[in-house]
C-alpha cells in the first residue's frame, strides 16, 4: 500500500439510518472526516419509527 | 448527486435542498409549526395523523431545527401566510433560502440509503386502502409508539375502541410473484410480527389475543428462536396458513378465512389486522445506484460477493445495511462498522489530515468552594411529564439545601439544552450539576461532556432516574410517582453536593493486535488489520489456516470457496505485518484495553506478545449427530462431510438416483435451542446441485420451517421448480432412518396426505446444526461471558455486536453465532473497524471512579482482591492491598465486602452513599 498523497482523509456517507450513522461514527473516531448526507430533515431513518425492537425489546430510539 | 474520481480522490457533487430555516438562529420552541395553517399528512405517523407544513420530523430529531415543507407551505404554493416568520422568537426563517450545490473532496464513498416498506395496495383482496382497520406493520409501530398518535394506547383505528383480537399476515409483498414483483424474503417480519405481538399485548389492558399467520416461520438469528418460544408460551397463537381475503364486517370488524393443519375451514374476526409488509429499494435509489455506476441485483438491492460482502462493483464505493440486503438491525450494523473499515482501509494515508481536536477549556478550581447545584428536571416529552408533574418537582429542588439554580427542559438531551445548562452553568457559577431524567447509561456522557465545556470537572455530576425508575414504572399512579421523583432528586442532590473533582488515568494504546482463530474471519480481520497499518498477531490452535470453510462447497451467493480460501491463506502469510502462530494456544492473559500481554503456547515453547486489542474469531465446530442412523452407513453424512465427499469426488452427484435431506438435526431442540442459520440454504444448494448433475434424480427436503432467509428464497424458488420436493415434519413426530446392510430407508410423515412415505435414499444428508466450543477458559482469560449456548456474548444484541462489554476485546464470525461465511467477513470487518477506534488514538483516558484503598483501614486479609472480578486489587510489598487503576471498574465490590472499611470508591464514596440514605429516609 503506497503512500499516496492524493488520499483525501475523508468519508462521504450517503443516507443517516441506523446503518451510516453507524459507520460515520466509527470512522470519525478512527481519525476521518465524515460527510453524513441525509435527503431529509433528521437522521434516523426507518428504526426512528420503531417502538421497540427485538429480541431484546429495547425502545428504537 | 454525483462522483467523479477514483478511490482515494473522489470529488462529489451534493445538492442541498433548503430548509428556510437558520439552522444557527432556530431554537425549535415549535411556535411556527403552532401557528402554521397548513395540515399534511405526517409521515412519521405513516400518514395516522397530521402536521403542519413548519415542523420537525419527531420530537426528538438530530438536528433539532424546524424545517419548511414548500410543497405544502401556503406562502410558496400561493404567496399568502408568512405566519410563521411572524410569530419566530429569533427571526430564524428565511424563504429566501436557495438550493445550493457543492463539490465535496473524499476519499471512500458508503451507500447506506435504506429501504422503503412495501405499499400492501396490490393486494386488493385485503382492502388495505379501504379498511380503516387494516393497517402495515409500520402503521402499527407507530400505534404503539408512545410517541404516536395515540400516545402508545392501542385503540383501533376506525373508533378508537381497544381492540380484543389482532391478527398479523405474513409475506405481504415477499415470496410473492403472483400479487407484485417481490420474490425474496424480507428477512425481518417474522421476527417484528412476534415482536408487534408481544408488545401488543403489554399494551393493551385485557388479555389480547393475537394470531399470527405464515408460511414458514423464519426466527434465525441469535436468541431468535428462544423469542418465538417465548411468544408462544405468552400465548400468541401461530397459524400456518396463507390468507386469501380480508372481509370488512358491519361493526368494522375483519373476517379472515383459513383452513387449519387437518384441513378444517374456521372464520374468525379480528379488530385489527396488520400486514407485515416487505422491504424494498425504492425507483430513487435504483435511480441513484444507476447514475453513480453501482450495480444493483434484479430485486434491486446490491450486488455483492460472498468474499466481499460491502463491496460493490466501483471501487472506493461500498454499501451497507438494506441497501446491500433485507436484513435486521444488528446486521445493519455490522455491515456498518465493517464498510467504515472497508472505506479506511485504502485511506490510512490520509487518517487524522482533516480531524480537528476537540480542545475542553481548562476545569475550574472548586476546591474549598461552597457547593452551588444546578436541578434541571428533564421532561422527556412526554415519557416523564406525562406521569410525574415535573413543574412541582423543579420548585421543589429549589428548595433543598445547597441548590442555587433549578430549571425544567423538555428534552435535555438535545443540543439547544445543552448549550443553555452550558451557559447556566456559567452565569449561576454552579459547581454541582444534577439531571433528573433518563437512566444514565443513557447519556451520561453527553451532560459530562457539557459539563466539560463549561469549564466544570465531568465527575461533579449526577442523574436522578426519574423515567425508568419512576415513570415508567409508575405510570398508573401519577401522585406517588411525583413523590418519588422528589424523594429521587432530594438523593440526587444530597449527594451531588459532596462529589469532589476526580482525575483521569492516561495510558498509551499499543498500535497492534492479536487475532485469535485462523478461520475466514479470523484471516480477513488479520489482512484488514494489516492494511491499516497495525501489526497484527494471528493465533491459530490446528496446524493450518482455514478452520472450517476448508470442507465447503460454496457460498450462498454459488461461489466456490476452496480458491477464495487459497488465496485468502496467501494472503495472510505474504503481509509482512502479520504473525502467524500455528498450533498455538493462549496460556495466559495479563492487563487490559490497548495493553494486553498475552502468553502464547506451542511446541516451540512461550512467547509473550504486547497488544493492543482482541479479536476473537475462534469459529465454531459441526454437530457429530446422535440420530438419524449416523455413523451407520458411509452415504448418511453431515453437511460438511457431503461437501468434501463432492469436492474430492467420493460422491458423484450425477450417480445419486435419490437424495434425502433432514433439516434442523440438532437444532431448535430443547437441548440446543437456536437456529443454526445455514442450514436450510446450504440443502437447497446441494439439491440444486444434486438436480444439476442428474436431473432425473429424486431429491427430497425434510423440513420444519424453511429458512431461505433474504435472497436465498430465490434458491428455494428455483429448487421447487426443478422438481425439489419438500416435506415438512413437526418437532414431536421426526423422520426415521433405517439402515440394513447397503439399504438405507427413511420414513417421514406427510402432512398433506396424512400418511408415511417410505423413501429408499442413496444418500441421506443431514444438516446437523453448529455448535460452540464453549471456551470458558479463553472466556476466563479475556473476562468475557458466554451465554446460556456457549456462544460468546456481545456488549449489546443490536447496537454493539461486535464489542464486549470489557473493552478492548472484539468478537467475530461463528464465535458469536451461526452465520454464512458473507456475515463471517463482514463481522471481522466490523470488528477491525471497532478495534481501530481504540488503535488508532495514540493514548486513552480511563474512567476516574475507581476504587481506592486506605492503607491505614487495611489489615491484608485478602476478601477484595479474591473477590474483585477484574483482578484489579494486588497485594503490595507490605502484605496490603492496593488498587491498580487501570483495570478497576468501579464496581464496587471491595468496597462491600471488606469489613475494615478500607477501600472507598470514588464518585460514589461511602459518605456519598449514606447521604443518599439519610436524605431518603
Amino acid at each position: 500500500m503506497a503512500a499516496n498523497s492524493k488520499v483525501t482523509g475523508a468519508v462521504m456517507v450517503v443516507g443517516g439510518g441506523i446503518a451510516g450513522m453507524q459507520s460515520a461514527l466509527d470512522l470519525a473516531n478512527s481519525g476521518y472526516y465524515v460527510y453524513l448526507v441525509e435527503r431529509s430533515s433528521a437522521i434516523g431513518g426507518v428504526m426512528s419509527q420503531l417502538d421497540k425492537t427485538f429480541p431484546t425489546n429495547d425502545c428504537a430510539m | 448527486m454525483d462522483i467523479q474520481g477514483e478511490e482515494g480522490d473522489f470529488s462529489v457533487t451534493v445538492k442541498s435542498y433548503p430548509r428556510y430555516v437558520d439552522m444557527d438562529k432556530c431554537i425549535a420552541c415549535g411556535v411556527c409549526s403552532s401557528k402554521c395553517p397548513k395540515k399534511v399528512a405526517n409521515e412519521y405517523n405513516e400518514g395516522l395523523d397530521k402536521r403542519k407544513a413548519a415542523h420537525v420530523q419527531y420530537a426528538q430529531a438530530v438536528p433539532l431545527k424546524y424545517v419548511l415543507d414548500a410543497e405544502n407551505c401556503i406562502y410558496f404554493q400561493k404567496g399568502k401566510c408568512r405566519a410563521c416568520e411572524k410569530f419566530c422568537p429569533t427571526g430564524a426563517i428565511n424563504f429566501e433560502e436557495q438550493e445550493s450545490q457543492q463539490e465535496i473532496k473524499v476519499g471512500s464513498v458508503i451507500l447506506s440509503t435504506g429501504f422503503k416498506a412495501f405499499d400492501p395496495t396490490p393486494y386488493y383482496q385485503y382492502c388495505y386502502s379501504s379498511f380503516k382497520n387494516v393497517v402495515t406493520a409500520l402503521e402499527f409501530e407507530r400505534m404503539l409508539a408512545a410517541s404516536g398518535p395515540w400516545l402508545g394506547h392501542l385503540v383501533r383505528p376506525s373508533d378508537d375502541t381497544e381492540p380484543r383480537k389482532v391478527a398479523w399476515i405474513q409475506c405481504v409483498g415477499s415470496r410473492d410473484l403472483n400479487t407484485c414483483d417481490q420474490p425474496y424474503c424480507s428477512a425481518v417480519c417474522c421476527m417484528y410480527a412476534i415482536k408487534e405481538a408481544t408488545i401488543a399485548k403489554e399494551h393493551a389492558p385485557n388479555d389480547l389475543d393475537t394470531a399470527i399467520f405464515f408460511m414458514d416461520m423464519r426466527t434465525f438469528g441469535k436468541d431468535f428462536d428462544r423469542y418465538y418460544e417465548h411468544a408462544k408460551e405468552e400465548g400468541v397463537r401461530f397459524l400456518r396458513s396463507r390468507i386469501h381475503t380480508i372481509t370488512e364486517l358491519e361493526d368494522k370488524r375483519l373476517k379472515i378465512e383459513y383452513a387449519t393443519e387437518d384441513g378444517q375451514a374456521v372464520s374468525e374476526e379480528f379488530d385489527i389486522v396488520v400486514l407485515s409488509h416487505g422491504l424494498l429499494i425504492p425507483e430513487s435509489t435504483r435511480q441513484l445506484a444507476e447514475k453513480l455506476g453501482v450495480e444493483l441485483g434484479e430485486s434491486g438491492f446490491a450486488k455483492t460477493s460472498s468474499f466481499a460482502p460491502v463491496a460493490t462493483n466501483r471501487p472506493g464505493l461500498y454499501v451497507c445495511g438494506a441497501l446491500a440486503g433485507p436484513k435486521d438491525i444488528p446486521l445493519s450494523v455490522m455491515e456498518a462498522s465493517a464498510s467504515a473499515c472497508a472505506a479506511a482501509g485504502k485511506l490510512t494515508a490520509g487518517r487524522g489530515t482533516l480531524v480537528k481536536e476537540k480542545v475542553l477549556p481548562d476545569p475550574i478550581n472548586v476546591q474549598g468552594d461552597p457547593p452551588r447545584v444546578g436541578v434541571f428536571v428533564c421532561s422527556c416529552g412526554i415519557n416523564i411529564a406525562g406521569v410525574v408533574d415535573v413543574a412541582e418537582v423543579t420548585e421543589y429542588a429549589k428548595s433543598l439545601p445547597y441548590v442555587a439554580y433549578a430549571e425544567n427542559n423538555l428534552f435535555s438531551c438535545s443540543q439547544d439544552t445543552q448549550d443553555k445548562i452550558a451557559e447556566v452553568i456559567k452565569e449561576q457559577g454552579l459547581n454541582r450539576v444534577v439531571v433528573a431524567a433518563c437512566t444514565p447509561r443513557t447519556h451520561e456522557p453527553l451532560f459530562q461532556e457539557t459539563l466539560q465545556s463549561a469549564g466544570l470537572n465531568k465527575y461533579l455530576f449526577d442523574m436522578a432516574n426519574i423515567r425508568n425508575q419512576d415513570s415508567w414504572v409508575h405510570s398508573d399512579e401519577p401522585e406517588a410517582a411525583t413523590a418519588k421523583a422528589k424523594d429521587l432528586v432530594r438523593m440526587a442532590v444530597a449527594k451531588a453536593s459532596l462529589l469532589d473533582p476526580l482525575e483521569e488515568v492516561r495510558l498509551d494504546v499499543q498500535p497492534s493486535a492479536m487475532v485469535i482463530g485462523g478461520g475466514v474471519a479470523g484471516m480477513n480481520a488479520a489482512l484488514e488489520l494489516a492494511r491499516q497499518g497495525f501489526a497484527t498477531h494471528l493465533v491459530e490452535r490446528d496446524s493450518v489456516l482455514g478452520g472450517n470453510a476448508r470442507s465447503l462447497r460454496i457460498t450462498a451467493t454459488g461461489e466456490d470457496v476452496a480458491p477464495y480460501l487459497e488465496d485468502l491463506v496467501a494472503q495472510v502469510e505474504a503481509e509482512e505485518l502479520i504473525t502467524v502462530h500455528l498450533g498455538t494456544v493462549i496460556q495466559e492473559v495479563d492487563g487490559f484495553v490497548g495493553n494486553f500481554k498475552t502468553t502464547l503456547a506451542s511446541d516451540a515453547g512461550q512467547e509473550v506478545v504486547e497488544h493492543g486489542a482482541t479479536l476473537v474469531c475462534t469459529g465454531a465446530s459441526e454437530l457429530q449427530p446422535t440420530e438419524y442412523a449416523y455413523g451407520q452407513h458411509r452415504m448418511i453424512k453431515t453437511h460438511q462431510e457431503l461437501d468434501a465427499a463432492l469436492l474430492s469426488g467420493e460422491v458423484d452427484p450425477a450417480a445419486v438416483g435419490t437424495a434425502v435431506f433432514i433439516q434442523c438435526v440438532g437444532s431448535r431442540e430443547p437441548e440446543r435451542p437456536y437456529c443454526s442459520k445455514v442450514c436450510c440454504t446450504h440443502s437447497v444448494e446441494t439439491a440444486l446441485h444434486l438436480k444439476e448433475a442428474n436431473p432425473d434424480s429424486q431429491v427430497i427436503i425434510l423440513y420444519r420451517d424453511m429458512r431461505t432467509f433474504g435472497e436465498r428464497e430465490l434458491l428455494y424458488r428455483e429448487a421447487r421448480s426443478k422438481g425439489v420436493l419438500f416435506v415438512r415434519f413437526d418437532v414431536d413426530r421426526k423422520p426415521r432412518v433405517e439402515v440394513d446392510g447397503e439399504r438405507i430407508t427413511v420414513t417421514a410423515h406427510d402432512h398433506i396426505l396424512d400418511r408415511d412415505l417410505v423413501i429408499e435414499a442413496d444418500l441421506v444428508g443431514l444438516a446437523a446444526g453448529i455448535v460452540s466450543h464453549r471456551d470458558e477458559s479463553l472466556a476466563q482469560m479475556f473476562k468475557v461471558p458466554l451465554d446460556d449456548d456457549g456462544w460468546f456474548l456481545e456488549a449489546h444484541q443490536k447496537l454493539r455486536p461486535v464489542d464486549f462489554a470489557t473493552d478492548g476485546v472484539f468478537l467475530a464470525g461463528l464465535a458469536h453465532y451461526p452465520k454464512p461465511l458473507e456475515e463471517a467477513v463482514a463481522q471481522a470487518q466490523a470488528a477491525v473497524a471497532r478495534a481501530v477506534t481504540v488503535l488508532s488514538s495514540k493514548e486513552m483516558w480511563l474512567s476516574g471512579t475507581v476504587a481506592t484503598i486506605d492503607q491505614s483501614k487495611c489489615v491484608g486479609c485478602g476478601v477484595c482482591w479474591t473477590v474483585c472480578p477484574y483482578q484489579a486489587i494486588d497485594q503490595d510489598e507490605n502484605g496490603l492491598a492496593v488498587v491498580n487503576e487501570a483495570l478497576c471498574k468501579g464496581c464496587g465490590t471491595c468496597v462491600a465486602s471488606c469489613r475494615s472499611g478500607a477501600p472507598n470508591l470514588r464518585g460514589f464514596t461511602n459518605q456519598d452513599v449514606m447521604a443518599q440514605i439519610e436524605a431518603i429516609l
